[in-house]
Parts: C-alpha cells; structure tokens; sequence
C-alpha cells in the first residue's frame, strides 16, 4: 500500500467518461445523449429561472411553462414513451429517467419533479393500461412532430387527498366512483375526486385518479383517467404554498366529472350487470410507485454531488479581494483548504453522494432487466392460469429454487451440479423470484437513505458555504437544494412507508441468502482491492446480520418479542443501518467497475490510477461511516432492551459475602468491581456494570471496530486529493 | 442543383475550464488536457449550423463532419453535437489540440475528405471555422481548400444565401464593422466562417438516434493520423495575461454595463 505521500492523486473532477464506466452506460449512446441533453435544460433554462428568482411565486407561469417546452425540444419529454408512440429509447427506461431526473437535478429538484410528475402521470397507462389507452395517451402526451397539427397533453397523478390535513392511506380512498349510466353502449362513470398537493395540476388536462368505489354496481377501486373536456367540474384548484420545489406546480384540485367506462385503467369486465375493473387502485400503485420512487433518491444524490465544486471554489476563494492577501501566497492560492477541516468535511459530502447515487443507478439498471422478466413472469402465469393467492403458493417453491441456485452459485466448479444450475439460471420464474426480492429492498432503501441521511448531509454542505450556504445567491443554489431534499424525502412515500417496508422485504430468506453473497463478494474485492474498505464493509453485515438473526428471536426486559413489524423501535433502526451498508456495498462496486473497465479508455486511462485512489478512498471513508452507524444502532437494539441491573439483583457482591470467598480463594476480592457495603453504600452509579451475554455481538463489533483501521488514511488522501484538484474557472450555470 | 457540405471543425477544451499551459512529453500541452471536458469548436460550430440550414434550404444536399481528434473523447462530443442538426461523420483519430501544426492539420483532414464515397467535388462547399478558439492561426480553411483544389475561398463569413442558379451571395466580414459582399459562381468554394446569425439548435434526441447509425461506425472506423506540432519549436507558452474581475450585479441597465466596459478599458 502506498504511504499518503506517495499516493497519485486525482487531478479534475471527474468526468461524463468516468460515469458512463461507473454507472455503466458507456455502451449506450442513447443514454449518453439523453445526459447531455438534460444537462444543456437543466444548466441554462432551469438555472436562469431559479438565478432570476422564478422560485419566488407559487403561480404556474409563463417562465416555469418554458421549461416544459425547453423538456419537449429536448427530447426529453419523449423519454418515458415507447418508439412507437414517438419516443427514442427501446425497452425499458428506468435508467435513461433516472438520468434525467439526476441532472435536471443537479440544477433543481422542481424542475426534476415537473419531469418525472408527468411520468407518473402516465405512469398507470404505462404499466396496467389497456392497448387502445396506452396507444391514445402516449401518443398525446408526445410533442407533436413537424407536420403534425396538435397540442401536446400533460399528465397528472392524483392520489393524494386532503384527510384534512394532506395525505394518502392507500388502503382507504376517499375519491368516489359511481355508476351514473349503464343503458348507453358504454356505461359512464361519475367521479368525484378532491386532490391534495397534486403535482403538474397547474396545467395538467389529463389525470390520472384513484377512486374507490361507491356503487354496487362497480365492483372495486380502481383508476380513472380524468380529462379537462370532461362534463362536469375539472378545478384545478388553489396552488400549495410551497417552500420548496417552486418550479413544479402544485395544487389542490377538485373533480366532479362524468367519464365513460373505458377510462378505468386496464379496462374492466361486466358481470351480471356489475363493472368490474381489471385492477383495483392498489395494484396500479404499487405496479407504478415501485419503479417512480428511485429517481427521487436519486434527485437528492445529484444534489450531494453538485455541492462538490461550488464548495471548492468559495473556500479556495474565501480570501481574494482582500487587499491583505497577495496572490502567490497559499492564503490566496488555497482560501480556506487551508483548513483541513473544510477539506475532511466536504469528502464526508462528496462520500455521501457517491453511496447514494451508487445505489440509485444499480437499483434503475436492476428494475430495467427486472421489467423485461416481470412480464415473462407474467406471460407464463396468465398462460397456466395461476392468479391471485395461487400466485403466492406457486412462489413458494419457485422462492427454494431460487435459494438452490444460490447455493449452487456459491459452489465451485466440478463440485456443483452443472445441469441443475442451468436450468434452475434459465428460469424465468427463478430470474424473478431473486430480482423481486432484491428490488423490494432496493427501492425503498434508495428512497429512504439517499433522501433522509442525504438531507442531513446537505446541511454540512450548506454549511460549508458559512452565511452564503443559506443565502439565493450561494452558488449552486445550495439552501434551496436543501430544502428541497426535505421534500423529496417526503413524497412518493414518506420515510415511515419506506421503513415499514423495508421491514418486512429484508427478512425475506432470498434477500438475506444473497445479502450473505455480498458479504462474501466483499471479501473477495478486499483480497484485490483493500483500500476500498470492502473487508470492514464485509464485518459491519456480518453484524448486521447477527442482530437480525439476535432481535428476531430475543424479548425484551418485559418479556415481549422484539421482532414484530409493529414495533418500529426495532425493526425501524435495522432499516436504516441495512440503507447505510448497502448503499456503500454499490459504491465499491462503482469502484471496481473503474478498475475493471478504466484502462479501455484512453480518456480515463490517462489519470485512472489517480481516479481509483480517490474513489476507493471515498468508499472507504463511507464504509466507516456507515459501519459506525451501523454498529451504533445494533449495539443499541441489542442492549437497549434488556433491563439494566441494580444494587438488589444479580451482578453484585455484598461486602460479607466478598470477604468470606477472599478467605476461601485469596484475591477473589480485586476481581469484585460492583459491591454493596454492609451499611447498604455503593459505588455512585445507575447500579452494578451491565454484562454482555452476547459474546457473538461483542466479538464482531469489536473486530467490526478494528476494521475500520486505515480509514481515516484514507480520508486524509481524498483530502488532500481535493486540496489540489483542478476545477473550472466558474460554475457552469448562471448564479 | 444541390450541395455536398463537408464541414472541418473538432473540440477544444470546454472554455470555462482552468487552462494551464505546461510542457508534455511530446511538446506543449495543456495540463490534464484528456480529461478536461470538450466542446465542439465555437468557430467550427457555426460553420455546421450554417451547414445544415442550407442543406435543409437546397433539396439534395448533404452534410459531412470532418473531425480530427482522440477519438474517444470525439465520441463524447457527438452525445451533444450530433443531436442537434444531420450529418455523416468522419472521424480522424489524432491529436486535437492549440499547439498543433496547421499544415499537418490540413493534411490529414484534406486526406479524409478525399476518401469520402460519394462526395461530388464540384458540388462541395468547404466549411469551417475563419479560426479556432483553441488556436487562432487562421490557416487551416485555407490550406485544406488548396489541397483539394479549392481556389474560391471566402473568410469571415456571416452569410450565404443560395440562388437558384448554384449560385451564392456572400457577406464577408471586413475591418471597421463593414461587410465584403461577393458573388460566386457555385461549388467548390471554401467558406471560412465567422458567427453567421443562426443560433445554436437545441438537442433533437431523434436526430441524435438518425446521426448515430454513422457515427459510431465513424468512430471505430477512424484512421489514426500523424499531427503534431511539425517544425515548430515552443519556447514559451502561456496564457494571455489577465486578471477575470468578476462582478454580480443583477438588473443592471446596458447603459450603465456599457459605461463600467469603457471605464474598465480605460484603465
């Protein structure tokens, strides 16, 4: 291992070439043009509306309409919709979107949202619509083409009701549908809808609504489409008093409005003389949250990562302009980074953004081979006609095919039957069964992490800047990007939904045995890569684990179970250690991912060795962080419910007791740390020193603790890496 | 009648980018020059927005992006360049850089153009920057037309307006603000481009997806080319001295931003 001195360090801020490798799509141009095009929106359109205080009004107007049009020139509007209904992307784009999302981003999470808003608008069409409904609005939804003579539509996505307040249980919708006609050709539906905080509602005129019903005569809730030509009342509403996110539009509409049948997404049934939809509400939402949740952790990544070089230029040029400090001296050369914290502090962001933005991506390049065997799943079940709760027992044995082949994977060569695991990987179902399991952690983990611990650390950022941070003029717009974090760790599912989920799908068998893999994988990149902290990375699971394995079978002090997913105390905290570790387990794969592919390059090739030791010591310095965390909250959830003793119990001496057994076994006595004297005096504490029965916990988070060792070497090259890093002469959008 | 545009022009390193002269191991460079990011030069850029508005104007004509640079970093530009306006790229792989040789430039680019299947020389319009912003030597146009056997050659141009004839008006600029307007005959002719008036097309993803089917095979396809920086010995470089004095002042009147210039002028 190379001493600090020697290490070669990083010499620019990396690069579109650096990415496409890490986040792996150097081999897709299409993705590559969609970031640059992103980008050229996000850093003049956008950037001009937040420099010029657009933000400032809660009104829809003509400036924030311009970046929608800015979206549509672009192409990127377009990227959401199939090539056949005038998009550009084949096949699934949860990646190309995410993309999107994390460069408008970059400049501003309003503009952003007004992007993916439109999608999740149309996302139930999308994923559970029928052919006519997806063929009319997509297309509707698509810029029109030279030659063609129409107005584009825009889409909304109206879940969300005042209850008074704001908010969404979706088991329960307040939103009604009922029968009003079933004589005609078509049965016509009346909807009656109040909207709370529904994004886009400033110039949407196509929505998309939840409704339960309230007739005998249709069957369940389900989903509407909801057009402004409608009869009836289509009230946009008043526009919400925002603090954040002021360049999307946000109202509270109100939709008293009579619409045929055909508009229930996926269509329906009649069944003696009842409507009967093919998909309740519910299972449209969860078909579209799954995939439209990503983006906006990763939303609050680009953020983290944006702050990078607005930090470094205000603290290298804290100084100048003072008449005091000449130019040449390192008082003007370096500013502030003098200051090793300033240097330690921004790695802390920087590390932050990459863990984020690292899961993010692998969970939208997971949900896009996930889509394609989604539907394969999906075929294969309508062909055999499993539906429902036979669906569930189907899985049970599809789930122990899919541990099998996991402990084949771990087998090697020649000792692992060949045949059986071919057959078991050509799977579809198999295929499913493991990226199912994986995605139902991904998800919610990426949401909760990259929005929640991102927001805490965009206040260090922010604070980096001194008074300026909080200032609209801060370069970076960095106080309004903190904000904005706070609301994007809210929508689309708050943290508690994110939690409680998380609670339940990383206890599945499949998702732990390949939890396990990782650990072992760690082990493997440690061997090869160890400045990359993938061993302590490896030990802080290996203690998660235990807890898990430890909380789901202990009870606490009073005798009650500890593992229950009602008991947020519990189960909540294991969430959020699981979000710190996994996050940092996909930013060292970006890392290994530049080793591997760097050198083909020449571009990345020419300073990779300097790349990989900054990235690797980013991740390092990440892992300790997230083992710290980790540890933190173990220790807590291990210890923390047993009862602590005291002076009556167990666990003390009495004074008598200890001089007879000095007489008996000389020196006993100096063992003796917690004694009760005769007069009933003690030592001046809550009681006697809790014992550990735990060895298991205790040996691992001692040898976790050792890990960590190197790590803040390693802070101190990122550091100093940062210190000297060459970085633009200005931001490359207006201030 | 119709026209074959073949447009020269490459990356320089994005202009908001620290520039630092330094002296490499084959002569000067700019320090991390690779891995800074690029832009398509400024010059070059208007040449072929010009280019393809014409083609657009003339029915039959057809556009050809001539680059000379890493091809590596020529594909990143292309993620940009190529979504805004149509073309089929060649791409040279060679160095693209300030301190490059003119004539090896015009060389390499000269033996590309020749190797174009289905170019009609005398239909070409050859264009380019008058000058590049990452070496403002002011030759190269003019070289590369006298290899191709391009006599007609125009520099500073602002604007071409095509008659139906084959023909082509042309606006030149000239010192003290004035224009040179001048007649051609028709193709060929070399056209040297200043701004020209049209603004920079936003990204069209759909001709991104069209200009990708040519250039991708473009790139891997790309002949490597001996540039350099020929029999000229540096022994100095540097940028131009200057002290950016920054000053953030919103809602200023032009007035007043005009008089702060002189004053600043003036010293």
């Amino acid at each position: 291992m190379e001493s600090n001195d020697a290490a070669k360090l990083m010499s620019t801020l990396p690069g579109d070439d650096i990415r496409q490798i890490m986040w792996r799509y150097s081999d897709r141009f299409e993705l590559q043009m969609v970031v640059q095009s992103s980008r050229q929106v996000a850093r003049s359109v956008v950037a001009r509306c937040v420099a010029d205080g657009v933000r400032n009004s809660h009104e829809w107007n003509d400036r924030k309409h311009s970046i929608l049009e800015a979206f549509d020139q672009a192409g990127l509007t377009q990227v959401f919709m199939d090539p056949q209904d005038g998009g550009f992307i084949d096949g699934p784009k949860n990646l190309a979107l995410a993309l999107v999302a994390f460069e408008l981003s970059w400049v501003d999470g309003g503009a952003a949202t007004s992007s993916l808003a439109s999608n999740l608008g149309l996302s139930p069409i999308h994923e559970k619509g029928t052919d006519a409904q997806k063929r009319h609005y997509m297309k509707a939804c698509t810029p029109p083409q030279p030659g063609e003579d129409r107005e584009i539509m825009r889409a909304a996505f109206a879940l969300t009701e005042p209850l008074p307040f704001i908010g969404v249980d979706t088991g329960v919708i307040s939103g009604k549908a009922t029968v009003a006609d079933m004589d005609g050709d078509e049965p016509m539906l009346q909807i009656e809808k109040r909207g709370r905080f529904i994004t886009n509602m400033g110039f949407a005129d196509l929505v998309t609504a939840a409704v339960d019903t309230d007739d005998e005569r249709l069957k369940t809730s389900c989903m509407v489409i909801l057009e402004e030509g409608d009869e009836g009342l289509f009230d946009r509403g008043v526009p919400t008093q925002k603090l954040v996110h002021q360049l999307s539009s946000t109202r509270d509409p109100v939709f008293s409005l009579k619409v045929p049948a055909s508009r229930i997404i996926g269509g329906y049934t009649v069944q003696d003389g009842v409507i009967v939809p093919n998909f309740s509400h519910a299972e449209v939402i969860e078909a579209v949250f799954r995939r439209t949740r990503v983006p906006v952790g990763l939303m609050s990544s680009a953020k983290l990562l944006s702050a990078v070089e607005p930090i470094i230029r205000y603290h290298r040029q804290r100084f100048r302009g003072n008449a005091a400090v000449q130019p040449g001296t390192p008082r003007f050369e370096s500013g502030l980074q003098m200051k090793e914290d300033c240097l330690q502090r921004l790695v802390d962001v920087w590390a932050a953004g990459e863990a984020g933005t690292s899961l993010g991506f692998a969970t939208c390049r997971l949900l896009d081979t996930y889509d394609e065997i989604e539907k394969e799943k999906e075929r294969i079940f309508a062909e055999e006609g499993i539906k429902g709760r036979a669906q569930l027992k189907a899985f049970r044995k599809i789930n122990k095919d899919a541990l099998e082949l996991l402990a084949l994977r771990d087998q090697s060569e020649g000792e692992r039957d060949d045949a059986r695991m071919q057959e078991l990987e050509a799977d579809p179902l198999v295929q499913f069964a493991l990226q199912d399991s994986l995605a139902n952690v991904l998800c919610p983990a990426g949401k909760l992490w990259n929005t929640g611990a991102g927001a805490n650390t965009m206040r260090e950022a922010v604070s980096l800047m001194g008074g300026y941070g909080v200032t609209e003029d801060c370069p970076g717009f960095l106080g309004q990007k903190w904000m904005d974090m706070q609301l994007e760790a809210t929508y689309e599912g708050p943290e508690s939904v994110q939690r409680r989920q998380l609670s339940i799908t990383m206890t599945s068998e499949l998702f732990l045995a390949q939890f396990r893999q990782w650990i072992d994988g760690l082990r493997k990149i440690a061997s090869t890569r160890p400045g990359t902290g993938a061993c302590a990375l490896a030990r802080a699971m290996e203690l998660w684990l235990w807890t898990l394995e430890h909380l789901q079978s202990a009870k606490d002090a009073d005798g009650k179970a500890l593992w229950n997913t009602n008991r947020h105390g519990v189960c909540y905290p294991m969430a959020d250690a699981l979000c710190w570790l996994i996050s940092v387990y996909y930013q060292i794969l970006d890392v290994m991912e530049l080793a591997e592919k760097g050198e083909m390059n020449p571009v990345v090739a020419e300073g990779l060795e300097g790349s990989l030791n900054f990235f690797s010591d980013l991740a390092h310095t990440q892992v300790a962080r997230a083992a710290g965390e980790a540890g933190r909250l173990c220790a807590e959830l291990v210890y923390g419910y047993n009862a602590h003793p005291d002076w009556d119990g167990e666990g003390c001496f009495d004074a008598a007791t200890l001089e007879d057994l000095e007489s008996v076994m000389p020196g006993f006595g100096s063992q003796a740390t917690d004694v009760v004297e005769g007069d009933g005096s003690h030592a001046a504490k809550a009681g006697p020193c809790a014992k550990s029965c735990k060895s298991g916990f205790v040996r691992l988070r001692a040898k976790m603790d050792v890990c960590l060792t190197g790590s803040r070497m390693a802070k101190d090259r990122a550091a100093t890496a940062i210190g000297q890093l060459m970085i633009p002469e200005a931001l490359d959008y207006p201030l | 009648m119709s026209f074959h545009i073949v447009v020269c022009g490459s990356l320089v390193p994005d202009p908001l980018q620290t520039l630092e002269p330094m002296q490499g191991p084959t002569g000067p460079a700019l320090k991390n020059e690779m891995m800074l990011p690029a832009v398509l030069d400024p010059w070059a850029g208007h040449a072929l927005f010009e280019a393809a508005t014409l083609a657009a104007n003339v029915p039959g004509s057809k556009v050809w992006l001539v680059s000379l640079g890493p091809k590596a970093k020529l594909q990143q530009l292309m993620m940009s360049i190529a979504q805004k306006v149509a073309f089929d790229l060649v791409a040279v792989d060679g160095p693209a850089g300030g301190f490059l040789d003119a004539f090896e430039t015009a060389e390499a680019l000269a033996g590309a153009i020749d190797g174009i299947a289905g170019l009609e020389k005398d239909k070409m319009l050859l264009f380019g920057g008058c000058a590049s912003s990452s070496r403002d030597a002011s030759v190269t146009m003019q070289l590369i037309g006298e290899r191709l056997g391009i006599t007609d050659q125009f520099l500073a141009v602002d604007e071409l307006k095509p008659e139906a004839d084959g023909s082509f008006q042309i606006m030149e600029r000239i010192e003290a603000g004035e224009y040179l307007v001048s007649k051609c005959a028709g193709a060929p002719a070399m056209v040297g481009w200043a701004t020209g008036n049209l603004p920079e097309p936003p990204n069209n993803p759909q001709v991104g997806m069209q200009n990708m089917r040519t250039v991708m095979p473009a790139l891997q396809q790309a002949k490597p080319a001996q540039v350099g920086t020929g029999d000229v010995n540096f022994t100095k470089v540097e940028v131009p001295q200057q002290r950016r004095e920054t000053k953030i002042v919103k809602d200023t009147p032009v007035e007043e931003i005009a008089a702060d210039i002189v004053a600043w002028l003036k010293g």
